[in-house]
């Protein structure tokens, strides 16, 4: 089971974890409004690609849990599930209930 | 995390692809393949999957698995096809489709999975098959043949996306081999393509191994996104 808060955290570690990756410096603050896609987005399309899989194999690997994040409802939204990192832990948690379902 | 290289060999229970999942097992790769039975063999560093490369779900699975246990996965051979010689003229819907399900949607998904892995150490070489049929337009092979040139074009563009990763992506075409798969097909029309080479003979399992031999090298992670047909084909 993973709460809301573990879900943040993970996007909060992969953020970090893109970021660095990409040589960018550190956000000066991170919150769950921090826009991941769109206006003012803090990554660019890589980045986001890199995110989202980063958000997976933390799943995974830490919580033994396997998810698509990208999947088709996903992917043609009115909303991007990515669009900031509150919206992706909400995505991120339920993403897992509908396939515990 | 073992030393040794990981290395996924799709479609590894007859052919090509158990013929290459041997051969690495052999020298000392961890290998593990899958086909859609039981490998009917068994080998040291070798492990079996049984599914379907066109079933997302179970692609996830059996990815994320060899992840757990290995910790890396270093390469995928993408061998696993299907191939129904047909008359464009007397081919079913579902056959059209089932062939694009394996042969690119499957490739697709391993790739995919395969990669998100790879993504973590910056190290990856991904070799697609595909076959020598498309480029000489063979009568009878159209949709297996667009299939195959669907995934030429697939590896390319991976070969772009997938580059900042330190992941290769490439693309191998034998020469008819005596596989199963071509066991089926007319002894002139092979002849036929044989006479088209310019090496004229069949193409054997080595011939397989040198070319994948090249492409996982260490050494060439400046080759990828290439295309790579045997007997002179181009």
């Amino acid at each position: 089971m993973v709460e809301r808060g573990t879900a943040v955290e993970i996007i909060y570690a992969a953020l970090k974890e893109v970021l660095e990756q990409a040589a960018l410096p550190p956000l000066a603050s991170l919150t769950e409004d921090t826009v991941i896609v769109g206006k003012d987005a803090v990554l660019d399309s890589l980045g986001v690609v890199s995110l989202i899989v980063e958000v997976e194999q933390a799943l995974e690997q830490k919580h033994d849990v396997s998810i698509t994040l990208a999947s088709d409802k996903a992917m043609s939204a009115k909303n991007s599930p990515f669009r900031t990192v509150g919206v992706l832990a909400d995505h991120v948690l339920q993403t897992i209930a509908e396939g515990a379902a | 995390m073992a030393d040794q290289q990981v290395v996924l060999v799709t479609g590894s229970r007859k052919g090509i692809g158990r013929h290459l999942a041997e051969t690495y097992a052999k020298r000392g790769f961890l290998v593990e393949g899958c086909s859609r039975g039981d490998a009917g063999w068994e080998g040291e560093n070798y492990t079996h999957a049984n599914l379907d490369v066109a079933d997302e779900k179970a692609v996830k699975h059996w990815i994320s698995g060899v992840a757990k246990r290995r910790g890396r996965i270093d390469v995928v051979i993408n061998n696993a096809a299907i191939a129904t010689m047909n008359h464009v003229l007397l081919t079913p819907a579902a056959t059209a489709n089932r062939m694009l399900e394996v042969n690119v949607t499957g490739t697709m998904l391993v790739c995919r999975d395969a990669a998100k892995v790879m993504m973590r150490r910056k190290y990856g070489r991904i070799i697609n098959f595909t076959t020598i049929v498309a480029p000489i337009a063979l009568a009878g092979e159209a949709i297996y043949a667009a299939s195959k040139s669907a995934v030429v074009t697939l590896t390319r563009i991976l070969a772009f996306e997938l580059g900042q990763w330190g992941i290769t992506c490439n693309s191998f075409g034998a020469t008819p081999i005596m596989t199963d798969m071509i066991r089926g097909v007319p002894k002139d029309k092979v002849d036929a393509v044989v006479q088209w080479l310019a090496i004229k003979r069949l193409g054997t399992y080595e011939d397989c191994t040198n070319v994948c031999d090249f492409f996982i090298s260490p050494a060439s992670d400046n080759i990828t996104g290439q295309v790579l047909y045997l007997g002179g084909i181009t």
